[in-house]
Formats: C-alpha cells, structure tokens, sequence
C-alpha cells in the first residue's frame, strides 16, 4: 500500500468513474435492492445504492471490475451515502458498519485479483466519504439564518464510525469527497485524525470539494483558495475538485490549487453539465479533450470521472494520461 | 532550495487571508468584542443580533481584515452567544468573507466557537499559564480544528512583563508546540503583552521598548511565527487626551512594525500619520516610548497640557488667517471655508502678473492637496464638493479679471486645463444626482466639464461634443430604458468615427452590461465608472499621454475578457416555458384567504401635504449612500471612518430640510386609488374603475383596465413556486371580489427651481443636497401614504403598530410594487396607472419618453393587500413570455423587446 506514494510521484494516477451511472444499467427495482434480506422493511429501498453491497455484492464487484479493465488505479467504494445520518432517510442507521464493511471488503477483493495479475499496476481501494444530506454551516431555513439542521460534533460521530468500518474493511486510502459545505468536511478530517491515534495508524487522505456552479464557489461560499486552506491543517494525500462541473470548467479552479499546494492535486468532474433531462452526454473523447489541459499544463495528479462517467470515458482518460508525466509534488501526506 | 521556502500564516473566511511581508500589517477588528466595547456589550445582552451584525459589517467595511468576536461576560451566556452569533455572522458573506479570530479565556467557548466556523480561524488564546499538559492538549486540538492560535506570553509564574520573560516564554511555547504537538510554526502568533507606558512609575518605563525588543527577538529566533497585539494599551495613562495618545500609537505602531509586529488590533480613528505629528509632540513621545530620557514621561507630561489646550482651541481658533497667503487658500480649499476666499484671492491676484496666474497657481496647489487627500480615503465626497463651492466662488471672482486681460493682450489663450468632458444624462432620465457629484469632483481635478443636464437627445451630445472638441464623453442614467440609449450612442459615437473614450455611470448600469451590451458597440475605450474617486483616476489614465494608449488597449482587453466570462456563465441558467411557471405559480388558497374591501373606494388626491409630517418616515441611509458615504443610519455617524462626515453632512442636510420646511420651498402632492380587481389569464389583473360624484378628471367611459404583470421563469429550486404580482389578486373564476390599488406621489414640486439658484450662486454642494433631500421626502411620502392606506383608507390593518425601522425593512403587511423595479420591471405600465388615475392632469407629474418621472423626486406603484403578499425579483424571463407580453397589451414584439431587453435571457 505505502508504495502509492512513490508511483504518485512518477505518474498520474487514474481514479475510477461513477457508480451510480453504471448501477442504473441494471434497472434494479425495489425488490432487488431488497434482496431476500431486507424483503420485509418496512420502508421503501429503491434508490438506496450502497445497500446493493449487500443485496447486489456481484453487481457491486463487477462495476468496479471494469473500471480497473478500464485502466484506473483506484476504485471508489460504493458508500457515498454511508453514514447514519445520510442512511436516516432509509431508517438503515443499525446498518452502516455493515455496509462500509462490506463495501470496502468487495472492493479490496476485486483490487487483490488485479493487483495479482498485474504486479507491476497495483490496484488501490478508496474508502469514499460523502458529504451526507445535511449542511453544518448553511441553514435550511431561509428565515432563520442562524439555524443548524446538524452539528460539528453529530457529523463527527457519524464519520468517525464509517471511517472505521471503511478501514477495517481493507481501505487503502480514504477519500472525503464531493466537499459542499467546508465545516461538514472538517468533521469528517477530525474524525479521521482521531482514528488514526486511537489505532496508531497511518492512512492517505484524499480531500475533494466541489465548486457548485459559475461562482467560482462551493455550495457554503469558500473560493478554491480559502477552501484549500480551511482543510489543509492535516496531513493529506491530495487535494482536488470533483462533481458539479464538467472538466472545462474545473480548469481554472484546479489551477488555483495547483499553484497554492504542496500536495498532490486530483479532478473527477462530470461527463459535462447535465442536459435538459437531467442526463450527461459528453463522449468519453470530449471529456479526454478536456482533460489533455489538465496534464498539458502539469495541474493533476490523480484523475477519474464522477457523475455521468463509464469505463469507456476511463478508459480515454488512461489512454490519454499515459502520455504525460505527474504534477510536480513538494509534500506528501505524511506526518511531520 | 525548497527548504527554503517561506511559510506563511494562511487564514480563511470565504475568501483567503495570506499573511506575506508585503502585508506589513494585519488589522484586527475588535468591535464585536463585549469586553470592549459596550455598545456591542449591549447588543449581545439584548439579543439584538441584527444591531450586532451590523457592528461587524461595519468593521469588516471598514477595512479589518479579521475579525475578534468575545462574549466572556458574567452575565451572558457566553458559549450560546458565540455560537448564535458566529452562526448569524457565516450566513452573511460580506461579513463571513473576511476570516474570524475567536476570542475567549474559556476554552469551551472557543471550541465551540471552532465547531461552526468552515474557515480557518485564529484562537485568542492560548498559554502555559495553567500548566503544560493543559497548553499541549488544547493546542493538539485547535490544530485539529484547523486553526492557528495566538499564544500569550503568560506561564505558570504569571504573565511575562519584561524582555527576559518574554523570550522565555514565547521560546518555551515555541518549542513545545512545534516539537511535541508538531503545530505548524506559521500558525502561531505570539502575543507579548502591550503594557502602558508613562505611567510614572519606573518599572513601566521599559513597557513599550521591552515589547518592541522581545518583538525584534521572536521574529529572528523563533521561525515563520507572528507578533500581535492590542495597541491602545500603550496609551492608557493618556486617556482623555487624543492627540497624545494618536501619536503614542503611530510612534509605538511604526517601531513595533520595523521590529516585525505584523498584527494586532488599532483603531484607525486614534491614530496620527507618523509624519504628521508635530517634531516636538514626536521628539517626546519616541523619548517615552523607547525609554531615551530620565524625564521623558515628566516631559511628555508637560507638553500633552499644551497639546489638550490648543485642541480645544482651535475650534473658535482663527489663528489660520495668519498665515501665509498660500496656505490659507489651501485651507479654505481643503476645509471648505468660503468666508475669506475672495480676500485670499484678491490679494493673490495683486501679487500675480496675470489672474489666470491665481487659477493655475494658488487654487490648483490647493485643489492638488484636495485631490490627494480624496485619493488616498482622507477626506470624503461631501467634503470634496464643499471644497468645489469654494473653487468656483474663486474662480467666479477672478474670470472678469481674465477676461480683462484677454482684452488687453488677446494672444494669450485659454488656460490649457487638464481636459475637456462633456456629461449627461441620457435621452428620457432626468436623475442626475450621481452625474453632478462626479462632474464637481472631476472639476475639482482641473477636468473642465461641459454639463448638458439631463434628458439629453443623442444628436445634441455628438453635436455638443463636436462644438467643444471634448476629450471624453461621460453618461449617466437612473432607469433601465437608459441603459439602451448608452447602447445606441455608442453606436451612434461609432457611426460618427468618434475616437474619445465613452464613461458609462448611473445606478442600473453594471461593468457586465457595460462590456457585453456597449463596449462591442464602440471600437474606443468605454468605461464603466461608479463611483466619483474611481472616475478622476479613470480620467487621469485616459488622458495621460504617456500610458492612455496603453491604459485603452488593457481596458479593451479587459472587458473582452468580462465579456466572454459572463456570457459564458449566463448560458448556464435554465429557464421554463411561460406555460410551466404559471403551473408552478405561488398558490394563495382563496377560499380561506383573509380579503379586507377597502373603506374608500375610488380615487383621491392630497394636495399640498404638510411635509412636516413625512419627517419621521426618511430613511436616511440612502442618503448617505448617494453622497458615497456607506454605512446604515444612524449607526453611520459614529462609524470610524466616515463618522465625522456624515456628522457633518447630517447637520447640513437638516439646515436645509428646516429651511425646506419653514419657507415651504417644496410642494408635495399625490394621489391613490383603490378599486375592484381580479387577476385573469392567469398573468393579468382586471381593474374595474370607481367613479365618484364629484370626480370629474379622467375618462369617463372606460370602465375597466388591466394591469400586465410579469412571471419569473428562471429554473429554481423544487418547490420554490415562480411568482407574479398577479399571484396575490384572486382570479376572477374563484368567484372572490379581491381589491388593488394605485398611486403616486411627488414631493419635487420646486425642486429644479431650487437647485438651478443654488448652481446659479455656484454652490453645487446645496444644489446636489436639495435634490438628495427631494428625493428622500418622496420616498418617506410613499411609505406615509402606504401606511394611512393601509390604517385608514383601505383599513386592511387597521390596528398596526410598526416602528420606522420596521417599516423601512418592510414588516408591514401587504407591498408597494413600483414598475421599474424589480418585482415588475416594466416601465409601460406606468402609463396604465397615470390614465387610470389621470395622474398628470390631477397632480402634475409627467412621464418622460423613457417613462421616467417628473419631477425625479416621485415615487409610484401598486398597492396589493393580501397578507400573503411579498416583494420578488423577477430576474430574466425568456422570449415566450415577452411574445405572450406583447400580445396581451396589443403591442408589437418588437416594442416589447425594447422595453423588457434589461431583462430578457440571452439565447
């Protein structure tokens, strides 16, 4: 595992693409997100896409098969909504454990079988952390500002709990992700640290935030830089963008963390902006057209795809990152 | 060489804080601190937490770039308030954009303070005073917080009161949290203890200089960390005696900096420029502060009961008139002082071999200083168009004299001023208060300007502008149909093979519209320019001969840029079909929905109201606001900054306003009517119109009208409904009689006369108040008459009780829509209120081509009573609806395009 550092440095990493886009080829319905299990809950499931892990474990595996026939290094465990409070909605909070468990278990598995077939390409597992339904810094209700749906110490718990099952269910690397509000993070990252001194452990990081729209901001206000700042007080493996934006528009964002930071940088936008019906359609040669600026200008580290990307879209993207060498990094996410 | 890489202190609220040397200093607000200020103290204890809020925006206007929040008092929750307050503070950006220092001696209230901020903040503070293990475990967590922190030079012996104890201390912090806790050694501030000095006691003497030393050591010896402080302290034993202590700051300010102090916590009001401080004042002071003397404290003391004299002197003091001739003029420029200046200026004339002399020399060195003081924040618009009064009265004095002259010795040519400008405001828009401030401080700047007024045709300024061969052209407008003449000068001016720069001005006009609607028009630099200090640099980069050329071609390059970023990001938005809004229309359930019948129906006219009674309906932070003063009323003058302008501008704008009133030098009128209505077509509201028997204006055969109203279609949030004003009238089908009204009113009646003596006298500065002023009172007339409808007339709230505040942030029931603003933007339906309430031939206001008000100082709109009732932007709506728009008020596309473009989504 700790040999990721050292490829870090000699090329770019390729980050798996989107989970859910690839589950929708599926067609599950309610009664196969159930499963023989769950036949009886008293609550409706469909939609519930990390339960797949343990109702659908052979879909789960072979989404991220192909995405490492693909090309990519690291492939995203299926817990994006795995926290209690995301999992209130499905009345599941019993099962989180379980299920980043689980998750983590059949990813590694599929790593393993890669990474014994192809030494030379070790295969890497992200523990993936989301940023759960609720904001810590925003108030849902316009006409009380200073109202808080959750808290500092709420998130806390609840990350800290899926962090730990992610890890002892094989995680490589934890990947807090799709960074909205920059307080829910920061929970998330103090979770963490907490882990690794009770376990005395070392474990990469990766931090992700999303630029929402043309602002040039996240959803709770921060520019790239001062977003860069509020999360870099612990040691991390990179830094990056993902969601939100298609891969044009996270250039100049990237370019702000690129110049600012020792760490490594990382990108999966969208497969472009969803069209009228709420659906991506840019091509995996578009969105590899978009991304030869990344590496042209030596912004990235690590790459991949999130809403709307498929293997194909990966695989154009590995095909195209071969041919250029790695961001240069001055730190990597080590403690001091 | 990497190893070598500087780190520097980074902060973060929304936006970044970079702490580089190139800083030089980072200033704390401390205004939102309840230990120091009791005001704020006050606020916190009486939740009035929008008061408190406004402490810190005014704090973070005012140029803090971190801002300190304490709540350590005994009698107030002090972990609830921080957190309340920080929460109310984050959901404020111009507030949250700077990043927050958390200031508590309770370490719960600074994690819980550290618990709901997302940027990374400052802890103040920490130290070893309660021990080691204490010091490691809260610096462990503020690290995993993500903070920085400041350390106070404070252990388990006490707080640290000279040099040796200092380093001691911060050497002992230093090292135990970069080696034992591994805290990032850029994130630590040491704070080193600000002592006072003259005290009279000798063990103070070394206060200030032992801080600056310790300073000078830490910066050197204890790597990437900072020094702050708090700097009044310093002062403390001068309390009372301002200029002393205003120079205690800057002379321990300017050797604490040069010894590495990069933060701390000033207040910009006590504070002298180092260089202006009187040599001997300055002599004592730095004896003190780096302790030079035996008896510095003794001599200081002596001279600040001199210091104390002369300050309170000097307001009846007129020893100025002594001075030197030259200096007096500059004065009486800087301050504003007309009394003498025609004495100085004769006198100045004697002396001259030529008038014009006086001009070029004596009054443009005064106008030079006037203009570097604005340009640097020192002195502020009012003052600067006081000082034009006195420039013109000058200049009126000398112009026989030169003109005298001319005569005499014709070869002798004009003046070569710095440049000739021509504004006015545009075809159709009668506003030009913003157009006359930047006109007086362009001409306060040499800039000759040739003023058309206001409602200028196109032809007359490409002619005018030809006539007097100007250098730039400046336009200016209040209302968005003014936004498209701009547009079609500017092809006009590149019909005409025009090659001067355009400016563009005025409260609708935007750089976005500037760059994408106008500057494509005109191959010369076009500018827009808001505000008066902006213009004269503006001016001066165009004009300048060494860089105007490169000055343009950054301009143009510039909005190409803006250009291509904003049409970019606006073909992000989504929009819905006119048919699907008005499906997701705002529901109002009529069937339960409380509707009041107004008590008098029809229409009625106020002729010549007292305007005594509009006084406690102004809202004067507008006011304020036009003379480029920023800052809510009345807060704004006690502000730090503009406090004593807006002091001063206050006391004029009342002088004027009682002379107003007493010589009843204004007229005010309106008229209202209330009549049945019930929306139709879903967007449309049928008005049925009510005679009465003495009613004898207006057309007596229509019985009925409609109001047009418009939908919003920009793609929002599910269930966030796309409003219409014809949302709040009940539809006709539900079979419920629902009520609108209609006014307008105008309190200019005698204005243009007025302001037209005052600029025949010269004095723009009263001619500039009395229209701000007009504008004001009709303001405060809508919201009167707003009010005695809703009591009296229409009576749907009979029984409210709302205080002016409360009013001005609209907590009143019901709304007063305006057409040209943002609920219903177009201006065409001013024209169904003025034939429905003969609005012209009842109470004399008229409407301009581009349908603005005349007077200027008039308000109309709408009156809806529903409870439900609520102000909305309408944002941009698609060409559907405009085609639909058009249709429905029997006009052609084409016209409606015109009028409704400002808000029509680009393809």
């Amino acid at each position: 595992m700790s040999n990721i550092l050292e490829i870090l440095k000699e090329r770019i990493l390729v980050l798996d693409g989107a989970m859910g886009t690839m589950l929708q080829r599926y067609k599950f319905q309610e009664a196969d997100f159930r499963g023989e299990r769950f036949k009886d809950w008293e609550h409706p499931l469909q939609g519930n896409n990390d339960l797949l892990s343990l109702t659908q474990p052979e879909a789960i595996a072979e989404v991220h098969r192909k995405y490492f026939a693909a090309g990519a290094d690291i492939v995203e465990t299926n817990t994006f909504s795995g926290t209690t409070i995301a999992m209130a909605d499905y009345y599941m909070e019993e099962l989180v454990y379980e299920l980043n468990y689980e998750s983590a278990r059949i990813a590694k598995s599929v790593a393993d079988e890669f990474t014994a077939k192809e030494p030379h390409k070790p295969r890497f597992v992200a523990g993936s952390i989301g940023p759960t339904n609720k904001t810590a810094s925003m108030s849902p209700d316009v006409n009380d500002p200073g109202f808080r749906a959750i808290s500092f110490e709420e998130l806390r718990v609840a990350y800290k709990q899926q962090i730990e099952a992610l890890i002892d269910g094989g995680s490589d690397i934890l990947l807090v992700e799709t960074i909205f509000d920059t307080l829910n993070a920061k929970a998330a990252l103090f979770a963490i640290e907490e882990v690794k001194e009770e376990r005395s452990i070392e474990v990469p990081v990766m931090v992700s935030g999303t630029i929402t729209d043309a602002s040039g901001r996240t959803l709770s206000g921060q520019t790239a830089e001062a977003f860069l700042i509020s999360i870099s007080h612990i040691p991390i493996l990179s830094v990056g963008f993902n969601c939100a934006l298609g891969a044009n528009q996270l250039v100049p964002h990237l370019e702000v963390l690129s110049s600012r930071t020792d760490y490594a940088v990382s990108a999966h936008p969208n497969a472009g902006l969803p069209n009228a019906f709420g659906e991506y359609d840019e091509t995996p040669e578009q969105m590899a057209e978009q991304i030869k600026e990344y590496v042209e200008k030596g912004l990235v580290n690590i790459v991949g795809g999130c809403c709307g990307t498929t293997p194909e879209h990966i695989t154009a993207i590995a095909e195209l990152v071969k041919e250029y060498g790695p961001r240069e990094i001055k730190k990597i996410g080590v403690p001091v | 060489m990497s190893e070598l890489k500087p780190k520097y202190l980074k902060l973060s609220g929304l936006e970044p804080l970079v702490v580089t040397p190139e800083n030089n200093f980072i200033n704390v607000g401390e205004r939102t601190n309840v230990a120091g200020s009791k005001k704020f103290l006050r606020l916190v204890k009486e939740e009035k937490f929008e008061e408190a809020l406004d402490v810190a925006r005014n704090q973070v206007e005012g140029g803090a770039q971190i801002i300190d929040i304490n709540m350590d008092d005994g009698l107030i929750d002090g972990k609830e308030a921080m957190v309340k307050f920080l929460n109310l503070v984050i959901a404020e950006p111009d507030i949250a954009r700077v990043p927050i220092m958390i200031d508590s001696s309770k370490w719960e209230i600074i994690e819980a303070g550290l618990r709901v901020v997302q940027g990374k903040c400052v802890v103040n503070s920490i130290s070893l005073k309660e021990g080691k293990e204490q010091f490691v475990q809260q610096a462990k967590l503020i690290k995993r917080y993500g903070a920085a922190v400041i350390v106070m030079a404070f252990d388990e012996v006490g707080q640290a009161d000279n040099y040796d104890r200092r380093i001691e201390i911060s050497k002992r912090s230093y090292d135990i949290l970069v080696n034992e806790v591994h805290f990032p050694p850029e994130d630590i501030i040491f704070d080193l203890n600000i002592f006072p000095v003259a005290t009279g006691m000798d063990e103070h003497k070394l206060n200030a200089i032992d801080f600056i030393e310790a300073t000078r050591w830490v910066r050197e010896n204890l790597p990437y960390c900072s020094v702050s402080g708090g700097v009044s302290n310093v002062s403390f034993s001068f309390r009372g005696n301002n200029p002393v202590r205003e120079a205690m700051h800057s002379v321990f300010l300017y050797h604490a900096i040069k010894a590495g102090m990069n933060m701390g916590i000033v207040n910009p009001t006590m504070l002298e420029v180092y260089d202006d401080i009187p040599k001997e004042l300055l002599e004592r002071v730095e004896d003190v502060v780096l302790n030079r003397r035996d008896d510095a404290t003794e001599r200081l003391l002596d001279f600040a009961e001199t210091v104390v004299g002369k300050a309170k002197e000097s307001k009846v003091d007129l020893s100025w008139r002594e001075e030197p001739l030259q200096d007096r003029i500059t004065r009486a420029l800087v301050k504003g002082i007309d009394q003498y200046i025609v004495e100085d200026v004769e006198e100045a004339r004697i002396n001259a071999s030529k008038p014009i002399e006086v001009i070029e020399g004596n009054l443009m060195t005064g106008m030079n200083v006037v203009g570097d003081l604005f340009g640097s924040g020192k002195m502020f618009l009012p003052q600067v168009v006081k000082s034009a009064r006195v420039m013109k009265k000058a200049v009126a004095y000398l112009l026989p004299y030169i003109e005298e002259e001319k005569l005499r010795n014709p070869q002798v040519g004009d003046s070569e001023g710095a440049g000739k400008i021509l504004m006015a405001t545009v075809k159709g828009d009668v506003h030009d208060i913003g157009k006359n401030i930047v006109s007086v401080v362009l001409a306060c700047n040499n800039y000759e300007i040739v003023d058309l007024g206001v409602m200028v045709p196109p032809e007359k300024i490409i002619a005018e502008a030809i006539t007097h061969n100007v250098d730039i052209i400046g336009l200016s407008g209040l209302i968005t149909p003014s936004l498209d003449e701009m547009v079609h000068l500017a092809k006009e001016m590149q019909r005409k093979n025009f090659t001067v720069p355009l400016l563009i001005g005025g409260a609708t006009t935007s750089k976005a519209h500037t760059a994408v609607k106008i500057d494509p028009q005109y191959k010369e630099a076009v500018v827009h320019v808001n505000d008066a200090s902006r213009a004269v640099t503006v001016v001066g980069d165009l004009l300048k001969k060494e860089t105007k050329k490169a000055y343009k071609k950054n301009l143009k390059d510039d909005y190409e840029v803006f250009r291509e970023k904003f049409l970019k990001r606006s073909v992000k938005k989504e929009y819905k079909t006119i048919e699907a809004a008005r499906k997701n229309k705002f529901k109002i359930d009529w069937n339960t929905s409380k509707i009041v019948p107004p008590k008098e129906l029809g229409i009625q006219v106020i002729d010549e109201i007292d305007l005594e009674k509009l006084l406690p309906f102004i809202d004067w932070t507008p006011f304020f606001r036009s003379w480029e003063l920023h800052g809510k009323y009345p807060d704004i003058l006690k502000d730090d900054v503009v406090g004593t302008q807006a002091t001063d501008l206050f006391a004029d704008a009342q002088a004027m306003l009682k002379k107003v009133l007493s010589e009843k030098q204004l007229t005010a009128r309106g008229v209202f009517g209330l009549f049945p209505a019930n929306s139709i077509n879903e967007d449309d509201i049928e008005v049925s119109t009510v005679r009465t028997d003495s009613d004898t204006i207006g057309n007596e055969n229509k019985e009925q009208y409609v109001f047009r109203t418009l939908r919003q279609q920009l793609q929002r949030r599910e269930g966030v409904p796309d409003y219409a004003l014809a949302d709040f009238i009940a539809p006709k089908a539900s079979g419920t009689q629902d009520y609108i009204g209609c006014f307008c009113v105008s309190t200019g009646f005698g204005t243009a006369e007025l302001a037209a003596a005052y600029e025949k006298d010269l004095d723009d500065y009263s001619s500039i108040m009395i229209k701000a002023l007009a504008d004001r009172l009709a303001e405060a007339f809508a919201e009167y008459l707003h009010k005695e409808v809703r009591i009296k007339h229409w009576g749907y709230a009979a029984d409210e009780a709302l205080t002016n505040d409360q009013l001005i942030n609209e907590k009143y029931k019901g709304i007063r829509p305006a057409p040209g603003y943002p609920a219903c933007p177009d201006h065409l339906e001013k024209l169904t209120i003025w034939e429905l309430l003969s609005v012209e031939e009842r109470i004399g206001v008229q409407l301009t081509e581009s349908l603005a008000m005349w007077p200027a100082a008039s308000v109309s709109g709408y009156y809806f009573g529903n409870p439900e009732a609520r102000y909305f932007g309408l944002g941009k709506i698609k060409k559907d609806q405009v085609a639909d728009f058009g249709e429905r008020k029997g006009i052609s596309v084409a016209k409606a395009t015109k009028w409704l473009a400002p808000n029509i989504a680009d393809e």
